[in-house]
Parts: structure tokens; sequence; C-alpha cells
């Protein structure tokens, strides 16, 4: 089924792999085509290691020509943390959905935003558990059906949508770069990723962008459903914008610290 | 330049953690990845005060699932990577062990086993072998040691290292809070100077040369569409299993043939064991003994014939018959009866391997 | 026979058992002894009494802990009770004097035993902080299969960097272990027995 590279197509994009596995309508191939054009602007496919999470994010792992580990759900980003940590010359992307990232890894993203281990962190937000059939997920909008909350999410029982780089932003250390994008704007989330990659090039601290995407299959929604939903609802919930650059001071809270300690 | 840490041989006398510590170091181990938990923690410790001066690195994680699978990192980053833990810690490290069973990555794991189930006591206990064996969802296939003494302890984390590298399947030492935390005698040395090579660490990404380009991307997969693909991946790993077992597998035994009673142990216990039979032998009691070295792969063809023409089988240990299982597995379809004495989270004297002896003729 | 010699002690946290075990296994294995020490450690050496195993043998040790030991040391109320369980017949049980009492109710008037004032000596002649060193003292004279020299080059290892900064310091821990050696040796039952 391979296709010839196209001249659209990221260069570190694998053709053999061509066309890829998502659904159609999926954003997953438009956040993976914004990370293309990043590595590819920074000339950085050789030394770059992808390592993918359980769910849809799992299909990306022949998705490109780089060296890439498919892990377990929620531990892409300690795999890709103890590589860096072993061979810091290495650029580790770690590539998950929300319930990677907000639920089942959430503990890894907190320690790791607190370390602000030089780790490039790309979380798809589509708001469901898409590969295992629609599940609520952390960040399914009030109200929103799912297979799990069929009558529609009740934030009394089941709490609020997790807002992920808001919580990376309110932790992290200076240095840190965090952002949410949008598939529904494919060159500023190219920006994003670009610059969270080049945050951790320079070893200045982590990077972490949230890109809002789609999943017409599991919200059962035709194309302009499908557009307003993710235009409207969720990037009004979910703020589109930079929330952190390295350049920018922290929360007063955060701010940098002496070092301390008991003098036994 | 960082010098070697230990040249010529050097005698000490020193807790068990600290050995391990030393023994990372003297195999050349890059990095360890670790999360607090007794009866290990002092293998952190004596690491992080060492590490720098030889220039090894080491990060404290947020949990044993992190440290287990930034081990993982390590190791797929071509680095000789390890971690410890024990008891709650070595359930939460199954799960990247299970990835490295299934991918073939050489992780290392010193486990300091603690009572259990659930946190129990932090102090000792033989009841995570079964864990150590056979956790995670798979097979099994991985490779046990289990030391009896500092002196093992440090030829057995050196020696998994090897073994880890060479087999590519996760590998274990298994000992436990005593040996932790107990002090006494041990010669330290150089691998080099012993005539012990140490296998070279091949990274699996990180590759030299443009992926796609010069040369295929390395696309590691742990998850399968197909029953088939899974089985075929399986069943070459079993075959490589099988096919080192025999180089692998490891026991110690002594007057074992032809024996009334055949005591059967592991670990620290083998060492009361061994001491029980030879004052039996001198009390005229035709007692044997025979300790597994490894655990997985277990020793079944040196164990079988001893067992078949021994009369009674004693399995001491100190947890209920996880070790009695694996040798009654062994010995499936030999008529010699198979006897425990089983001590789940407690310490087993020869004084108790004794008498538990003269309890059977 | 040869020597294989099992001694547990039982004390309050800072009474410095595990110390004393650390050094007289120290010695021992200097004087070219197999000995093990294994603390009793965890949650509940947090406010527990402090445990310590110890074995001093001329082949290796067979198990890290014992269930009787040749000699108990106790030197509070609750180790008195506490190292109930390693005492048997034959063990001598060595105790502060100022505990006396707690031992006739625990062990009856028949126990093997010697009273130690080593916490009135500690206070009076020395300092309350070599009360420890005292029954290190004890011990290496009761035993006897040390020499002096072994202990001292121990001790030497165990606070060499403080005696350096307290020249002091150093003179006190050898009094200690002076004293202890006479009331230990006078009762050098144990080393002849084996």
């Amino acid at each position: 089924m391979a296709i010839a590279a196209q001249p659209q197509m990221p260069r570190v994009w694998r053709a053999e792999s061509k066309p890829h596995k998502f659904c159609p309508g999926c954003g997953h191939g438009i956040v993976l085509k914004a990370l293309g054009e990043a590595v590819d602007a920074l000339g950085i496919q050789e030394r770059t290691i992808f390592g993918c999470d359980i769910g849809c994010s799992l299909l990306s792992w022949d998705f490109f020509n780089l060296d890439t580990i498919q892990t377990h759900h929620g531990r892409t980003t300690p795999v890709l943390v103890g590589i860096k940590r072993a061979r810091p010359e290495l650029v580790v992307v770690s590539y998950m959905g929300d319930g990677g990232a907000y639920a089942i890894g959430a503990q890894h993203l907190v320690s790791s935003a607190s370390r602000n281990d030089l780790v490039t962190i790309i979380v798809v937000n589509n708001t469901v558990y898409a590969m295992t059939g629609g599940q609520m997920a952390p960040t399914t909008l009030p109200g929103q059906k799912t297979e799990t909350t069929p009558y529609g999410r009740d934030v009394e029982l089941t709490g609020r949508p997790m807002l992920g780089p808001e919580l990376v932003a309110a932790i992290a250390p200076p240095g840190a770069y965090v952002a949410r994008g949008s598939v529904a704007n494919v060159v500023q989330l190219k920006n994003y990723i670009q610059k969270g990659l080049e945050n951790q090039i320079q070893g200045r601290g982590i990077a972490f962008i949230e890109a809002l995407s789609s999943c017409p299959t599991n919200w059962r929604t035709n194309a302009a459903e499908t557009w307003r939903f993710l235009e409207k609802e969720m990037s009004a919930y979910f703020p589109v914008g930079e929330l952190r650059t390295p350049e920018e001071k922290p929360a007063a809270r955060l701010r940098e610290v002496p070092a301390h300690g008991p003098k036994p | 330049m960082a010098t070697k840490p230990i040249t010529g041989e050097q005698r000490a006398f020193m807790t068990g953690n600290e050995v391990v510590a030393w023994a990372a170091l003297a195999a050349g181990a890059d990095i360890m990845y670790g999360y607090p938990i007794t009866p290990q923690n002092e293998i952190m410790h004596y690491w992080t005060r060492m590490a720098p001066k030889y220039e090894r690195a080491f990060l404290q994680t947020e949990d044993e699932i992190s440290a287990g699978f930034t081990t993982v990192g390590g190791v797929l980053a071509g680095k000789r990577a390890f971690t410890a833990t024990a008891g709650p810690g070595n359930v939460l490290m199954q799960e990247a062990m299970a990835m490295a069973e299934m991918m073939r990555l050489p992780t290392v794991v010193v486990v300091t086993q603690r009572g259990g189930p659930s946190t129990a006591t932090v102090i000792y206990s033989q009841q995570e072998l079964n864990l150590t064996c056979f956790g995670g969802n798979g097979e099994g296939l991985r490779i046990v040691y289990s030391p009896a003494s500092h002196d093992e302890l440090f030829t057995y984390v050196i020696k998994a290292f090897n073994s880890a590298w060479k087999y590519r399947f996760p590998t274990f030492v298994l000992g436990d809070g005593y040996q932790s935390k107990m002090r006494e005698p041990v010669t330290l040395f150089d691998p080099e100077e012993r005539g012990i090579n140490m296998e070279v660490c091949r990274p699996m990404v990180g590759l030299p040369g443009l992926p796609g380009e010069e040369r295929d991307p390395a696309h590691l997969r742990n998850t399968y569409n197909l029953e088939d693909e899974l089985y075929q991946v399986l069943t070459d790993s079993i075959r490589e299993y099988e096919a080192m077992a025999s180089e692998v597998a490891e026991w110690d035994a002594w007057s074992a043939d032809e024996a009334e009673v055949l005591v059967i142990a592991h670990g620290v216990v083998s060492r009361a064991a061994r001491a029980a039979v030879e004052a039996l032998r001198q009390g005229g009691v035709q007692a044997g003994y025979f300790r597994s070295i490894t655990l997985r792969p277990f020793p079944v063809d040196a164990l079988r014939p001893l067992a078949s023409r021994a009369r009674h089988l004693l399995v001491v240990e100190s947890a209920y018959g996880q070790l009695q299982r694996l040798v009654q597995a062994s010995l499936y379809g030999l008529e010699t009866p198979v006897s425990g004495y089983l001590r789940p989270g407690m310490g087993i004297t020869p004084e108790e391997v004794a008498r538990a002896v003269h309890s059977l003729i | 026979m040869a020597l294989n010699l099992k001694i547990a002690l039982a004390g309050e946290g800072g009474q410095g058992v595990q110390s004393v075990a650390e050094i007289l296994t120290e010695a021992a294995y200097h004087a070219g002894y197999q000995p093990l020490y294994i603390p009793n450690f965890g949650v509940e050496q947090r406010g527990g009494v402090s445990v310590a195993f110890v074995q001093i043998s001329e082949a290796p040790v067979s198990a890290p802990k014992f269930t009787t030991g040749d000699i108990v040391v106790a030197l509070s109320h609750r180790a008195v009770e506490r190292a109930r369980q390693y005492v048997g017949p034959e063990t001598l049980l060595v105790f502060d004097a100022s505990l006396a009492d707690d031992v006739r109710r625990v062990y009856g008037e028949g126990q093997k035993s010697l009273a130690v004032p080593a916490l009135a000596i500690a206070k009076e002649g020395l300092h309350p902080r070599v009360f420890n060193v005292i029954i290190l003292g004890v011990l290496v004279g009761v035993t006897g299969f040390l020499e002096r020299r072994d202990v001292e080059q121990a001790l030497e290892r165990q606070f060499g960097h403080k005696f350096a900064q307290d020249p002091s310091l150093k003179e006190l821990n050898y009094r200690a272990l002076e004293r202890g050696y006479l009331l230990g040796s006078e009762r050098l039952e144990v080393g002849n027995r084996i």
C-alpha cells in the first residue's frame, strides 16, 4: 500500500507506512504532520527518538523515519526520560493521548514537570478514550456523551475536565515551555512543537504541548459538527495559546530559590 | 578521568546493599534509576555517594513504575542501567519488566525481598519468588539469580549485567532483607582482572546514520495486531530462552546422591540447609543438600536425577511453597515424596532444618 | 570445638547497641574471624527496642538470625522483656545492674547472668555517652577471643574522626573499654566453655 512521498509530506515521514492508519477525520495525522515539519525544520531527524503511548497514539509507531518505541499506556514519558538521562545528546519526543497524560500517566507528568525533564511531550486531546471505544476521558467536556457517560458527563460525579497545560505551567520550574495548540491551526501548532523541541535542545527545561484534536468516529459526528465541536466548544474550555515560555518567569511562588537544607 | 572503582582483590566487611552498589560500579553500570523502599534504600545511598566519582548517573523517580520504565529507557539507549526494589515496589516494577520481557530488553533489577503480601514487613522473606520469576502478563522469560552470601551478591550482580546483555532477557538478582542489612566479609574485585569480560552494550535506538535513508529506522514494538504475529514473536523468544537455559542454569549440591532426605533451598536459607545437612551427616543421617542458584531457568536437569534417587525431598523456604511449586513442577512424574518446611516471612536456622529432616525419617 | 558465638544485644534507641555490635564484629573481622552482624530494622525500629544479632565464627555463619544466644545483653526495661525470646537455659544474660528487679521478674532467680553497673560507672566515673563502650568491653572480656588491641583499632576506625577532633574523647573511650573489659574478664566463662 506504500505510496511515493508527496511534496506536502514532511521529509521525516516514512512513505512506506502511508497512507496512515488513523480514521478519516482524525486529528492525529495533522499533529504528526506538524511534528514532522518541526523535526525537518530543525534538522534533528538523526538524533530524535519518538516514543508513542498506547491508545490511538500507538498507530504512529511506524509513522516516521525515526527510531521509535512503543511503550505502555501512560509510561511513555518515563521511558524517554530514561533514554534522555542516559544519552543527553538525543532529542526525545513523548507522544500520547489525554488518557495517557492526565489519567494513568499523571504522576509521571507531574514529576517530569517538577524535575523540568528535558523531554518534549505532545498530548493529543480529543476528549475521549478512542482506541478502546469512546469512554470518558479526563478531558471529556461537561455534558458530553461517551460510552461510560451515556447520559452526558456529570461533573458532580466525575469532576471537571483536566486542564493539562495549565497544570504543567503552574508547577514547572523556570525554563519550561508550555502551549496548547489545535489541529484547526496547523501552522501555529507546528510553531509550538518546534519551540518545544528547541527548548529541549537548548537544555532549558520541559516542553509540553497539548493539541486539541478531533475524533469523529467516537464523537459520531459529521465533518461540520466535528469542526464545530473542536473550534467552538473545545477551544472555549481549553484556550489555545502559549502558557509558559522559557524567558518568562513562572508564577511568583515558583521563583528561583537558593540552596536550602538543615545543617546537621 | 574516572579511575576504576576497584583494583586487585579487596577484602571488606560490609552490608549486602553496599556490596550491590560496589558490584554495579565494578560491572561498569552507567546509570541507576530508583525509588525509595526498605530494605533496598542503601543501594541507592551508596550508589549516589560513589557514582559521581566514577562518572555514573542516578535518577530518583516518582515511583517504581517509573523506575522500571526509566531503566527500560536506559537500556534502550545502550547503557548498562539498573534499578533495585522490594515488596510492593517489586509489584509495581512488574509492568516495565513485562515490557522488557516482550521487547527483549536487558534490564537488571536487584530485588531485596521483604515480607508480603501487601506492605507486610520491611525485614525479610522469600515471598517474591513467584513475582520475580513470573510477574507480568507473560511467560516468565527472565533470568533470576538467588545469591546466598555477600561474595555471591557481588559476583551475581556482575553476572546479571552480562547475562542480560548476552541473552537479552530481563535479569534479576533476588536477594532479601537479611542479605541487604547484614554485614559479613566479602571479597570485591575488578571483573576484568578475574578474566570476566563485560558484554558490550549496544543501543537499540539513537543508532548512527540517518534513519530511512542510510539505514532502517528502529521501530520497536510490544503491540501486535494478530494472534499469529504475537505467537511468532513469543515462539522465537521461548525457543531462545530454552536454548540458553542449560548454559545459564546454576545449582549447588552436597552429598546429594542417594540421600535419605534431600533438602532443597535457595538464597540465604540454603546456608541453613547446608549447615543442617553437614551436622546431620556427622550424626550419621543420610541427608543431602541441593540449592538452585538460578530460579529461572530452574536447574531441572540437575535436580531430577538426584531427586529420583532420594527417598524424601524436603523443600525449605521462607515462603509458603513458592520454591516447592517450582520443585514439584520440575519433578512431575517422579515418585519421591516432597514435603516442605515453609515459614513465610521468617528466617530459618540450621536447627529447625535438622528437626524437619528428623521428622521425616 | 571451633568458635561459634551468638550474641544478641537489646536496648533503647540511642543506647548504642548497634554500635557495640558493629565495633565488635569489625574487630572480629580484622582479627581473622567470620563475623555476621544484622540489626533489626524497619517500621519497628522507630520507637521500638533496638536488637543486634551478632555471630562470630571461624567458618562462614549459616543463618543471619538465631533463636537462642550464647550471650544476651539487655540494657533497658523493655529490652529485658524483648530479649526473653533469645535466652535459653545455657544463655548468659548480661544486663545493666539497675535492671536487677526486672531481670528477677522476667527470668526468676535461676538464670545465668552478669549484672554490670555500666550506667553507674558511666555517670559517675566517665561520661554517659560511653555507656555502650563499657558494655563492649564487658563482651570482649567475657568472650575472651579478641585482643584488646583489635577492639581499640575497631574503635579507632569507627570514631577516628571524632578522636582527631577531641583527643580526650579517645582517652575516655579507652578507659570505658578497659573498665568493661575488667568486669567481663572476671567472668570469662563463655570463652572457657567454648
